[in-house]
């Protein structure tokens, strides 16, 4: 069971424990955390699940799809290096500990 | 209620497989239409895949099923039609759709195309425009104050910025929701609804081809968009006036139910409507929660490549799967308390946009025109009163309105 570690704007940090197989943006909004919001549901369609990726993780990430590019150019809030959409990232094991940081905002 | 009526002689049963629940039930019927919920517990209940005799289809009513069949789409595939009517077997009405009735490879590029058009950065384009349109558009109905609710908001306000935004010339726009209502009825079985509206298609036919071309797309709207993507290769330019015409099928009669499926939310529930006046930055989850609500777009089918288990049974080649959206929204397998509306509930993962590799590709734009209509009424808006007789509107694909009758206050 992989946890990972999602930061809030303000700071605060809160830790959720995710089922094998599920994404980091199912395992959030399935512990209704505030910060995602997941419109699309997770089809790489909305950029409502923006998320910055801490750096020691980045290289250790899936790579990323030429939708998840393209949408996160029109993300709400600025994309940046470690921009990524966290329905696209898949929690398996050995992404236990994972450190995610909340954009301001997703609309 | 009763889901055991006559067997239409004309239908084969051959196609009934053993075990799996056969209902009689229509749900392109007059019945189905003006009350689908009792009907969708049924083919819920009666398991995970039922059997139709009536049109001699597989159903899927519930949650897991409906998203398991359609984010498998080499399995159950579009390019035979989203139908009723199998394109292996018949010719279709129209030229095929090159987006929503084409599976992979084909469709990845096309879809890339729209999406790219249609894309978050293209909204930030749009909605200020449309945030401006909505507010006047309360302003002139609370002068107003008494109105059809689907004929003076539903339909006039997608009406007022869709066509500009797609880059139509101004006249020839009547033919706009006619043209959408029969693609939308044209899914469904050979009924009345989609015999007569094939018979009197030809002149709104006529009209969304030609708007398709080129030089009648205004410089930056859509439809030139998608015409410039020809000139990058991206699409032949043969594929661009088809891939337009998704946009002038899907774009507007969709929005027209979906924002009447919103108002009508509010109207019958006030403390919803409340819970938006005190906070109307729930505008945009208040349209999304009315989409998985209401689900204005209610079926669409998938045909089988090859032979298939799905939830323990076997389902051959070639067969037609119905897909109830709208059972799927409301299975409380998925949802808590699924028959009630609820502004704040988190509706991430419903099914009335679809999911998977068609989904919905124009929903950013829904969503725009959904909550900056939705906001505008939250701020000016102080009460909303049903005044007469609430009529449905019969379509074999969208859940809609006729006619609602409302009395607005201002705030
Ligand atoms: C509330 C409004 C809307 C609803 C409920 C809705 C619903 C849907 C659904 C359920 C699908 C999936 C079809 C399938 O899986 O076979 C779909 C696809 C599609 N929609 Fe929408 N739609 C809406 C608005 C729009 C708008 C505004 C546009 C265009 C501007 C649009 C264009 C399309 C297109 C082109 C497809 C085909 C996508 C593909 O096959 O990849 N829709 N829509
Ligand atoms: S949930 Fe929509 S892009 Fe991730």
């Amino acid at each position: 069971m992989p946890s990972i570690i999602f930061i809030h704007p303000d700071g605060s940090r809160q830790q959720i424990e995710a089922s094998a197989g599920e994404s980091a943006m199912q395992a959030a909004t399935r512990n209704d955390l505030s910060g995602i919001l997941a419109e699309c549901g997770g089809n790489a369609m909305c950029a409502t699940c923006h998320v910055y990726v801490d750096e020691a993780w980045l290289a250790r990430l899936p790579a990323m799809g030429g939708a998840e590019d393209a949408l996160l150019d029109g993300a709400a809030a600025e994309r940046q290096a470690n921009s990524r959409l966290s329905c696209q990232i898949n929690l398996a094991a050995d992404l236990d500990g994972l450190v995610l940081r909340l954009p301001d905002r997703q609309l | 209620m009763s889901v055991t009526s006559r067997i239409d002689a004309a239908t084969s049963e051959q196609g009934a497989p053993a075990g799996v629940p056969r209902l009689d039930v229509d749900p392109f019927s007059t019945e189905f239409f003006e009350d689908p919920h009792p009907i969708h517990e049924v083919l819920r209940e009666a398991g995970p895949l039922v059997w139709l005799d009536k049109w001699g289809v597989y159903g899927v009513a519930r949650y897991a099923e409906v998203h398991a069949v359609l984010n498998d789409p080499l399995t159950f595939c579009s390019s035979r039609g989203v139908g009723l009517s199998d394109f292996a077997k018949e010719k279709p009405w129209r030229p095929q759709s090159i987006i929503l009735e084409a599976d992979p490879p084909a469709h990845t590029r096309t879809r890339a195309v729209l999406a790219q058009v249609l894309s978050p950065t293209a909204m930030k384009g749009v909605r200020e425009h449309f945030t401006a349109m909505a507010a006047a558009k309360v302003d002139e109905l609370l002068a107003r104050g008494s109105f059809d609710a689907v004929a003076d908001l539903a339909e006039a306000y997608p009406l007022s910025v869709f066509p500009d935004a797609m880059g139509l010339k101004r006249e020839g726009r009547e033919n706009l929701l006619p043209y959408a209502s029969l693609v939308f009825n044209s899914f469904g079985p050979p009924n009345q609804l989609r015999q007569e509206a094939i018979e009197r298609s030809a002149p709104h036919q006529a009209y969304v081809a030609a708007q398709c071309q080129r030089e009648n797309l205004a410089p930056g709207g859509f439809g030139a968009c998608v015409h410039a993507r020809a000139d990058a290769a991206d699409i032949t330019p043969e594929e661009a006036p088809l891939l337009v015409r998704s946009l002038l099928s899907a774009g507007l009669d969709t929005t027209v139910n979906g924002i009447g499926a919103a108002v009508y939310c509010l109207a019958r529930f006030p403390d919803q409507f409340a819970r938006l006046r005190s906070d109307p930055t729930l505008a945009r989850n208040a349209f999304e929660e009315a989409i998985r609500y209401e689900s204005p777009v209610q079926t669409f089918f998938r045909t089988t490549t090859r032979e298939v288990e799905l939830a323990g049974h076997r389902i051959g080649e070639g067969e037609k799967v119905l897909m109830f959206l709208g059972a799927a929204n409301r299975d409380p397998r998925r949802w808590e308390n699924p028959d009630s509306y609820d502004v704040t509930r988190r509706t991430s993962g419903h099914v009335g946009f679809g999911s998977g590799i068609h989904m919905c590709v124009g929903q950013l734009l829904a969503r725009v025109e959904g909550e900056v209509m939705l906001a505008a009424i939250a701020h000016k808006v102080a009460s909303i009163q049903i005044t007469g007789p609430v009529k449905r509107r019969y379509n074999n694909t969208l859940r809609g309105l006729e006619s609602l009758p409302i009395t607005i206050s201002p705030a």
